[in-house]
């Protein structure tokens, strides 16, 4: 069960993203297990954000599983999507 | 909790939730005097589409099996195939095929008819009404879930869905699974990413391999193909709703499909072999495998949106459930279900799927959904023509 009001939702306790669940204005500030996560950008309904520094080469893990690899370093808080994140498929199969 | 539903017995044993009267075009160029059949016949639907001719190997087999599937769909009580005379895939053949089922079926060619289009549209109409009398007569009956095929689609999918109306659909699915029917999965694209959750669930070693081999064998044939098949899939719409990459789509795509043990892979259009959750193998255009998953035998689908979508299918209801707020506002006339509650946190992923599961009844029961009362009867059939679908087809 989702809890009540919120504005994100983290599907696994492993994933390092969290799903908006409203449209998230920039600087909006969450407390996230014990952390203060900073929003960076404006991040519309159903788009993602980091909940720690992510490395350029490091798995993007949502519902526990592995959704691609970051393409550049992304901060806490940054808004994760085609501009840093791409799928494995792409970047190891078919060597694009 | 309802462990029955009302519905019209078959010959064969299958059970419809619909009584319709078929009116089936071989070939392209009959369509309009079909749907103007269709509209003449009480209880009639039109099953139009663009091919019929010039076709060979898998794209050839895969129309006439969806042609014959959709006459024997247990949705359908009887069946008027109508042809133009110089096709492939003729009235005659595909008369001969669904009349195996024990439904009532007449076809005939328009080239056959003296009068034209005209006289073959009066003759469609009156051999279709004469079944529409004999259909009358079929009262339902009420059935146990063991008779229920559920295709679990979605359309217009956002990040919403996987979080949402997918979830809630697999609870669902696995209900229908417990009760000892079926249930589809269709859309194999949708799957890649996804390959070590699916083989875990597999039955047995056999299985596993075949949906190894079935993605494994796609991303190979992608290896040295002009094709940017990751430009597809996310979509656009897909990802403005927030979904990046395949990966993160075929997880929300699967979790419609429940926890239930996967009993193996079936080819497009065909009929699972045995009770359970079945994988169909279908490349991901969603009104393509609704055809699909109609051909197969499914009396309902329920279908999940996140961004909105319209489409139904002429034989058999679609469910539309959808989880995004604006969707479900903007679009209220499309949608069936509103499972907004869960994004907005009121609600449950369990308390919606009671919800859905209590539409699903009422739709089993003789409820119309949006998209039939909107007459929204879409047919789309997989063309298995370009490489690397070419691979794909039965071994």
């Amino acid at each position: 069960m989702l809890n009540r009001r919120k504005n994100y939702i983290r599907m696994d306790l492993t994933d390092n993203c969290a799903t908006t669940l409203n449209d998230i204005q920039k600087h909006t500030k969450f407390e996230i297990n014990g952390n203060s996560v900073v929003i960076n950008q404006d991040i519309s309904l159903g788009h993602k954000f980091a909940l720690r520094d992510i490395h350029k080469g490091d798995l993007v893990k949502k519902y526990g599983q592995s959704i691609g690899i970051a393409i550049k370093d992304i901060k806490r808080g940054d808004w994760i999507h085609t501009h840093n994140l791409t799928s494995q498929y792409l970047k190891e199969v078919l060597k694009e | 909790m309802m462990e029955e539903f009302m519905g019209f017995e078959r010959q064969n044993g299958e059970v419809g939730i619909r009584n319709h009267i078929a009116i089936i075009s071989s070939v392209v160029c009959v369509n309009h005097i079909v749907q103007q059949i269709a509209d003449k016949v009480n209880g009639g639907v039109a099953i139009t589409h663009p091919l019929g001719c010039g076709q060979f190997g898998p794209d050839y087999s895969n129309t006439l099996n969806t042609l014959i599937g959709l006459g024997i769909n247990p949705n359908v009580f009887g069946a008027v195939v109508v042809g133009l005379g110089c096709e492939n895939i003729s009235s005659r053949l595909l008369a001969k095929n669904i009349k195996k089922s024990k439904k009532p079926v007449e076809f005939y060619d328009l080239q056959e008819v003296k009068g034209g289009s005209p006289a073959a549209i009066e003759k469609g109409v009156k051999l279709g009404n004469s079944f529409s009398e004999e259909a009358k007569e079929l009262k339902r009956e009420p059935f146990d879930f063991s008779h229920i095929v559920l295709g679990l689609e979605c359309g217009g999918s956002d990040s919403i869905s996987g979080i949402s109306a997918n979830p809630a659909l697999g609870v669902i699915s696995d209900r229908i699974v417990k009760y000892g029917g079926t249930s589809i999965l269709p859309e194999f694209t949708e799957w890649i990413g996804t390959e070590h959750l699916l083989i875990q669930r597999a039955i047995d070693k056999g299985v596993a391999e075949q949906i190894h081999e079935l993605l494994s064998g796609f991303l190979e044939n992608l290896k040295g193909l002009d094709i940017n098949f990751f430009g597809v899939q996310p979509t656009p719409g897909n990802m403005q709703g927030g979904l990046t990459t395949i990966e993160e789509k075929s997880l929300g795509t699967i979790a419609k499909a429940g926890k239930a043990p996967i009993q193996g892979l079936i080819q497009y259009t065909e009929k699972p072999k045995r009770k359970g959750l079945w994988l169909m193998i279908e490349p991901s255009l969603d009104v393509e495998s609704m055809t699909g998953l109609a051909a197969a035998g499914a009396n309902i689908i329920v279908m999940t949106t996140g961004r909105g979508s319209p489409c139904g299918n002429p034989v058999v209801p679609v469910v539309k459930s959808c989880g995004n707020p604006k969707t479900c506002d903007w679009m209220a006339e499309n949608i069936d279900v509103d499972m907004s509650p869960i994004i907005k946190g009121e609600k449950s992923v369990e308390e919606l799927a009671e919800v859905l599961w209590l539409k699903m009844n009422n739709v089993l029961n003789g409820e119309k959904t949006q998209a039939e009362k909107l007459g929204f009867n879409d047919i789309a059939i997989w063309r298995n023509t370009a490489a690397p679908f070419q691979y794909m087809h039965c071994k």
